[in-house]
Formats: structure tokens, C-alpha cells, sequence
């Protein structure tokens, strides 16, 4: 079992446990539901069940990305600029798998609070994920703008 | 709580397979666009080798979630275990093949 001390902290984290030293400790976490089932009580499994689904909603908002980003590659005419449609294509594949790996950490990390009645861990992954979406479609709608108006 | 249980007990696992099942169907149209970009346009041995794979991730995520769902539906109340992370990793394999395919 791991020191809890060390693990309860949710402090040290800001969009993820990649940026921490503690991330293969963290990797670890996502696999070892032993010991995350020794540690603290169980609670009301209501609770891990809402749990589930937020990672599952997650898990489905990676996919949209994910399928965004192939949509973009299979259907999208090239565009004028060499390169733009495959720059979306990858942006879009990466924030997908980064929003599904980050959807398992915080999975995770919920049930190790839970198990020890601490409070669920506070992220900044929302926000920022919600301000890279809108950066990535203001500056669509500019390339879009900008190729309509050379035509 | 003190007025007692509003819903069943048994709606929160219903609720939990439904969102196992909406999993699967993005998941598949996700796949379904993946061999779309892979090989229906330029199909090349790499395309198709990628398309494997893409079809044994898909199989993957299907036999997780048919099992959660089955011991869902059994009412068992432990947690999901290792499921979630290879579940996620599986998504990230399908990013990761998109990304191969497109380079």
C-alpha cells in the first residue's frame, strides 16, 4: 500500500500527472484497483457507479475528437494551404487521447478521494480544454473567412 | 439522507449500462471513420494493417463493455477495476493509428 499522505494530494496537479514526478506512481493508480479497494471504505457504490459514468461521458467527449479529427482527414477537400488540414487532423487525434487518458487519472483519483473522504480532486482540465476548443474554432473560422474571401 | 431513498438502487446501474452502451456506439462510428480514412479512398498494405488493428481495438472495447454491462445487469456493486484504464488506452491507440495513418 501507498502513503496516503502523499497520494491524497490533489494540490500538485494542474491539467496533469504528466507534468508531476509522481506520474508512473499515478499510471500506476489506473490499473491497480486492489489497491485502491484496500485503501479507506468503500463508499455507498452509488457514488462509484456516478463516478463511472462522468469518466464514461469523458471517455465518449475523447471519442468525439478522436472522430472529429478522422472526419477532418477523410472527408475535408486539401484546403490552399499545404499542411493546415493535416495540423487539424493531429490537434484534434492528440486532444483526444489526451482527454481520455486525463478521464481515467481523474476516474482514479475520485475513487482513492472518495475511499478516504477527503474531497474530489479540483482540475483545471475543463476550462482549458474549453478554451483550446475555442481558440481551434475562432482560428477555423478565420481560415475559413480568409480562403472564402480570395476566392 | 433522511427522507429515505428517492429512486431504486437498481436505476444507478441502469443508468451506468446505458453510458457502457453509448460508449460502444461512439466507439464503433469512431472505428468506422477510422477505416474510412485508412483505406476507402487509397487502400495500401499499411492502410489495411491499420485497419486490423483498428478492428481488433474495436473487439477490445466491445468484450469490456458487454462484460460490465453483464455484471452490471447481475447487480454486482464493485468498482470497475483495471477496466477503465485499458478502456482509455484503447481510445488513445485509436488517436494514435489515426495519427500514423494521416502522417
Amino acid at each position: 500500500m501507498l502513503p496516503v499522505s502523499r497520494l491524497g494530494s490533489a494540490r500538485g496537479y494542474w491539467v496533469s500527472p504528466l507534468l508531476n514526478h509522481d506520474v508512473f506512481r499515478a499510471i500506476r493508480q489506473w490499473f491497480d484497483p486492489t489497491d485502491v479497494d484496500e485503501i479507506g471504505t468503500a463508499p455507498d457504490y452509488r457514488f462509484s457507479l456516478a463516478n463511472e459514468r462522468t469518466f464514461l461521458a469523458w471517455l465518449r467527449t475523447g471519442l468525439a475528437l478522436i472522430g472529429g479529427g478522422l472526419a477532418v482527414a477523410a472527408f475535408v477537400p486539401p484546403l490552399r494551404w499545404p499542411l493546415v488540414r493535416e495540423v487539424i487532423t493531429v490537434s484534434l487525434l492528440l486532444l483526444g487521447a489526451a482527454v481520455a487518458l486525463r478521464a481515467v487519472d481523474h476516474w482514479a483519483r475520485c475513487e482513492r478521494a472518495m475511499r478516504l473522504g477527503q474531497p474530489l480532486p479540483r482540475s483545471r482540465f475543463p476550462a482549458v480544454l474549453a478554451l483550446v476548443i475555442g481558440a481551434g474554432a475562432v482560428a477555423l473560422l478565420v481560415v475559413v473567412l480568409v480562403s472564402g474571401l480570395r476566392t | 439522507m433522511s427522507t429515505g431513498d428517492p429512486q431504486p438502487p437498481g436505476l444507478q446501474a441502469e443508468r451506468t449500462r446505458l453510458s457502457w452502451r453509448r460508449t460502444t456506439l461512439a466507439a464503433t462510428t469512431v472505428a468506422l471513420l477510422a477505416v474510412t480514412a485508412a483505406i476507402v479512398d487509397n487502400p495500401t498494405p499499411f492502410g489495411l494493417a491499420a485497419t486490423a488493428l483498428l478492428g481488433f481495438a474495436w473487439l477490445a472495447i466491445l468484450a469490456i463493455a458487454h462484460s460490465r454491462i453483464d455484471a452490471l445487469g447481475r447487480g454486482v456493486t464493485a468498482t470497475a477495476g483495471r477496466w477503465p484504464a485499458i478502456l482509455a488506452l484503447l481510445v488513445t491507440a485509436y488517436a494514435v493509428l489515426g495519427a500514423v495513418l494521416i502522417i
